[in-house]
């Protein structure tokens, strides 16, 4: 513009004319600029998947571990006058032997190993250190289960100890095994030699999925059953509960609720308690539902009622979205044809928005699986080594819960808690990625357009 | 018997009444639907929900109210004298309910008789040992009048529950008779019927503000309780935190105020660069393949549970920045620290800004855009000057919603943050230092209410004036984004 107000006076200098071919310094500036603008975009994409990428290798990386477990396999001469002195093989008789009366067998049983395998290590003792204490107790009560067995020889899996587990997993080294009062490089050499001959194997470990929570020095045997039985708990009555009592709210609101007041002042607490901290739903649960309704502490149902009303808001929303979705010649149709204004809901736009509240109410359940904090404050952080029984009185036992067994074993000293901790999470990222896959898939499968 | 076969009871009653109103309405109508005012199923419903609603009703408000009016009866039983030094009434009551409890596993387990256990006393018998049989565990020997309290607490609750049988069956033999009789060829039902389920769907729609309600009420009453123990002022001025069990702690929110903002600003200052030119990129540039590609893996991110992020910080941010930045400046030993915290709460952040941002971009209007370009500006420019400006007021709502969450956020805190409070006396230099441990207003909710918890000690309650402080600031917030973002909204509507 300014070239042609200019007019003549800019024949003068023919060097400045600018062309479309040759770009003006100020035109590359402004395309630098255009691409800066452009990298900084792609930067923080790529700061954002490589964040994600980071984070699950290093769970992947550090967990993987935990569902590999090393064994140790042992003949243990079941002795008759250890186990059962009275020779009845009455289990009341029998129970009187406590752990530390198995203990001496399956050092036998060690020594016997070693000696068949013709392994000589110089300055060993205790080679029974290698197999988990929990050893003892696994045999008692299998003898105890059948009681048949005293006297027979047996050939028994006995799971390694942890420090043996995190020779294989590069936890524990030859030069930390001699600082460590818990394991000598002696033991280890030890190890070593059974694994070659055969006695000692490192394979996948389903029980840590299934075996209960254990004692600080015993990582390895730690599981996740109790906190997977909980969860599991929680999840049926958030399902029970948050399903129909979100569902009939968002009818309410979305089809028969009057503008006024009221109703606004439900909408603003709806959205409100969407971004209220979960810690403070742990407070509320604290106050109302264990100290003044006196439900037990750690049990499923206090944590179900609490993640309820987390979850609350996320299925209304959701299925406001859904209800509004279906188009209003559907309701005016069927108003047509007489039905009333609830058999309309019911009959007709209820089924149609279906998927679409199946799908929020899934999200909301897999967020309601991970959620932590307030499952802290009700108590579910207990050591809980008892599965809690079937439902529905094992909704009032004490259990824990997946992600709140994950906080527990981090704040236990071992190393070997660390590696079930992310193990743990991995468990609990598969159920949210099952649950995420089946929402895309419901979504995908029956979302109607209209 | 167990309570839920109470509730299975009163739901047989209800599914026999659906089938007898069913059938005594098409009796009143000679058996011919048409002589019906509304379908046969509806004068079925009509019986089944007069019994289920009032008797479940009564059956939740019962199991409410009989706890607290025994309480209040049975605390009036205890003697001052019982009250220990030390101890207060409601430690006590906690052991008269725990003594109740074992008397009850006694009876069940066919340990003890009724009667004996009516008649015991505590001057006879061992109490502490009869109940550790059964796994009831006890500090001391039972007094008498703990003892009589018990069974007095016993007394009650067995009557109680006895009681509350009779009047839920009542209640839903009284609602299915009521129901049966009023069914009649011309009875209204569908009206009845639909009037009923709409009074459950309001009922549904108000929890929302009972839940409000339940979390207001509950954390007031306690913070009262908390601020006629421990001085407000102290709580809301002071400059120390150090709780001590034994009493007499400085109970300050001030450091943990101080620990909680700047690890929200360090999330921040990543969260909101990244998340914005993110959603920048994705709308403006983005082609579709990548935008199908990258939109889903950032918004993973937001469907992590925090304890992943927790985890995430403990085992890996926290020993890196450490081992490369920490240790090597000199500027701390801790692997828990506000870096650490802050910069992996600001990748739990980067969704929740990309994906807001991105559709309050999205709503600027297309002519716009059309009109910058007409100028001749590049796209670069028209972002910068005219998108970014027009949006500005939803992005900044979208910042605060993500500086809530980051208030508000607990696991990472808990496993990233540490556990100590910041030291206003130590100096400037230590309070800014990011790689210092610095503890926040929901870590100390956390410790306070876990473990061995005491709720007369101001110890423990200072949770819930620190957990209302929490509600106070995250609500102020939350209401002021949503404000901003409706507001704007409208502006493009």
């Amino acid at each position: 513009m300014t070239d042609m107000t200019a007019g003549p006076a800019s024949d003068d200098t023919p060097a400045k004319k600018s062309s479309i071919l040759s770009l003006d310094v100020r035109t590359k500036k402004r395309n630098a600029a255009e691409a800066r603008f452009k990298l900084y975009g792609i930067i923080a994409i790529s700061v954002a998947v490589l964040a994600l990428l980071f984070l699950m290798t290093s769970i992947i990386k550090n967990g993987s571990g935990a569902f590999y477990q090393t064994f140790i396999t042992l003949d243990v001469q079941l002795a008759e006058d250890k186990l059962d002195k009275t020779g009845t093989r009455d289990r009341a008789e029998m129970a009187k032997v406590s752990t530390f009366g198995y203990a001496p067998l399956i050092r036998d049983a060690m020594d016997a190993a070693i000696a068949a395998k013709g392994i000589e290590i110089e300055g060993l003792d205790d080679p029974q250190d290698l197999i988990s204490r929990e050893a003892a107790a696994q045999m008692r009560n299998f003898v105890l289960a059948n009681p048949e067995v005293v006297g027979e020889t047996r050939t028994f899996e006995f799971v390694a100890s942890g420090r043996i587990d995190g020779y294989y997993k590069g936890r524990v080294t030859m030069a930390s095994a001699e600082l460590d009062g818990n394991i000598s490089p002696q033991q280890l050499q030890l190890a070593d030699a059974l694994k070659e001959a055969g006695v000692l194997e490192t394979r996948f470990n389903w029980n840590f999925m299934v075996w209960p929570d254990a004692s600080e020095n015993r990582p390895e045997v730690a599981g996740l059953g109790v906190a997977i039985l909980g969860s599991l708990y929680m999840m049926i009555v958030v399902l029970l509960l948050a399903l129909p009592i979100g569902v009939a709210a968002s009818i309410y609101l979305e089809e028969f609720a009057p503008k006024n007041r009221i109703t606004d002042l439900i909408e603003v607490n709806i959205s409100n308690l969407a971004a209220v901290p979960s810690i403070v739903f742990g407070i509320l649960g604290l106050a109302i539902f264990i100290n003044f309704a006196g439900l037990p502490q750690s049990a499923p149902i206090v944590g179900g009622l609490v993640l309820t009303l987390m979850t609350l808001p996320t299925i209304i929303i959701a299925t406001r979205a859904s209800l509004k979705a279906v188009p209003p010649s559907i309701r005016e149709a069927a108003l047509g044809v007489g039905a009333s204004k609830m058999q309309t809901v019911f009959h007709h736009v209820l089924p149609l928005a279906m998927p679409g509240i199946l799908t929020g109410t899934i999200i909301g359940l897999a967020q309601a699986l991970g959620e932590t904090a307030p499952l802290l404050l009700i108590g579910m952080v207990a050591f809980v080594r008892e599965y809690p029984s079937g439902p529905p009185e094992g909704f009032f036992d004490p259990a824990s819960a997946l992600p709140v067994q994950v906080y527990n074993w981090t704040q236990r000293a071992d190393p070997a808690f660390v590696e079930r901790a992310s193990g743990a999470i991995i468990v609990l990222l598969v159920f949210l990625l099952a649950m995420n896959t089946l929402a895309i898939i419901l979504r995908r499968r029956f979302e109607r357009r209209w | 018997m167990p309570l839920y076969w109470l509730f299975l009871i009163v739901i047989a009653i209800a599914s026999i009444g659906y089938f007898m109103g069913r059938s005594r309405a098409l009796a009143s109508a000679g058996g011919s639907i048409q002589g019906l005012h509304s379908l046969p199923s509806y004068y079925g419903y009509n019986v089944a929900l007069t019994v289920v609603t009032p008797a479940l009703g009564l059956l939740v408000l019962w199991l409410l109210a009989q706890p607290l009016y025994i309480d209040n009866r049975v605390t009036s039983l205890i003697p001052e004298t019982s009250v220990a030094e030390g101890s207060n009434l409601s430690l006590v009551m906690s052991d008269v309910r725990r003594v109740a409890e074992g008397l009850n596993v006694l009876v069940d387990t066919g340990r003890m008789s009724e009667d004996d256990v009516t008649a015991m006393r505590s001057e006879f018998t061992n109490v502490r040992d009869r109940l550790g049989e059964v796994g009831v565990a006890l500090g001391s020997n039972v007094e008498p009048a703990i003892l009589d309290a018990a069974q007095q607490y016993r007394t009650m609750s067995n009557t109680g529950a006895r009681l509350m049988w009779v009047a839920v069956l009542l209640v839903a033999l009284g609602g299915f008779g009521v129901s049966y009789i009023v069914t009649h060829k011309d009875f209204r039902a569908r009206n009845t019927v639909e009037n009923g389920i709409l009074l459950v769907l309001m009922g549904a729609a108000s929890i929302a503000i009972l839940t409000t309600l339940g979390i207001v009420l509950s954390m007031l009453f306690e913070t009262r309780n908390f601020f006629s123990a421990h001085p407000w002022q102290d709580f809301f001025f002071g400059t120390v935190w150090s709780p001590d069990f034994r009493g007499d702690s400085d109970l300050a929110i001030l450091p943990l105020l101080w620990g909680t903002l700047y690890i929200s600003l360090v999330a921040l200052l990543v969260a909101v660069p990244v998340g914005l030119f993110a959603a920048i990129y994705l709308s403006e540039y983005a082609s579709k393949r990548v935008r199908s590609f990258a939109k889903p893996l950032i918004e993973i991110l937001a469907g992590i549970p925090t304890i992943v992020y927790g985890l995430f910080a403990l085992i890996t941010i926290g020993p890196m920045l450490r081992d490369y930045f920490a240790q090597p400046l000199g500027l701390g030993e801790s692997s828990s620290s506000v870096m650490t915290a802050g910069l992996v709460m600001g990748i739990m952040l980067i969704p929740f800004v990309s994906s807001l941002s991105d559709d309050i971009i999205n709503a600027v209007p297309q002519a716009m855009r059309d009109g910058s370009y007409g100028l001749g500006a590049t796209q670069s420019e028209t972002i910068r000057q005219v998108i970014v400006p027009a949006a500005l007021p939803g992005i900044v709502g979208a910042v605060l919603l993500a500086a809530s969450r980051a208030i508000g956020e607990t696991m990472i805190v808990v496993l990233g943050a540490g556990a100590a409070a910041a030291q206003f006396d130590r100096g400037l230099g230590e309070l800014v230092n990011p790689f210092e441990a610095m503890t926040t207003v929901t870590v100390k909710i956390v410790s306070q209410l876990t473990g061995d918890t005491d709720f007369s000690s101001p110890e423990t309650l200072v949770a819930f004036a620190l957990g209302l402080t929490l509600f106070v600031i995250t609500l102020c917030l939350n209401v002021l984004a949503l404000w901003i973002v409706r507001r704007y909204r409208e502006q493009y509507e």
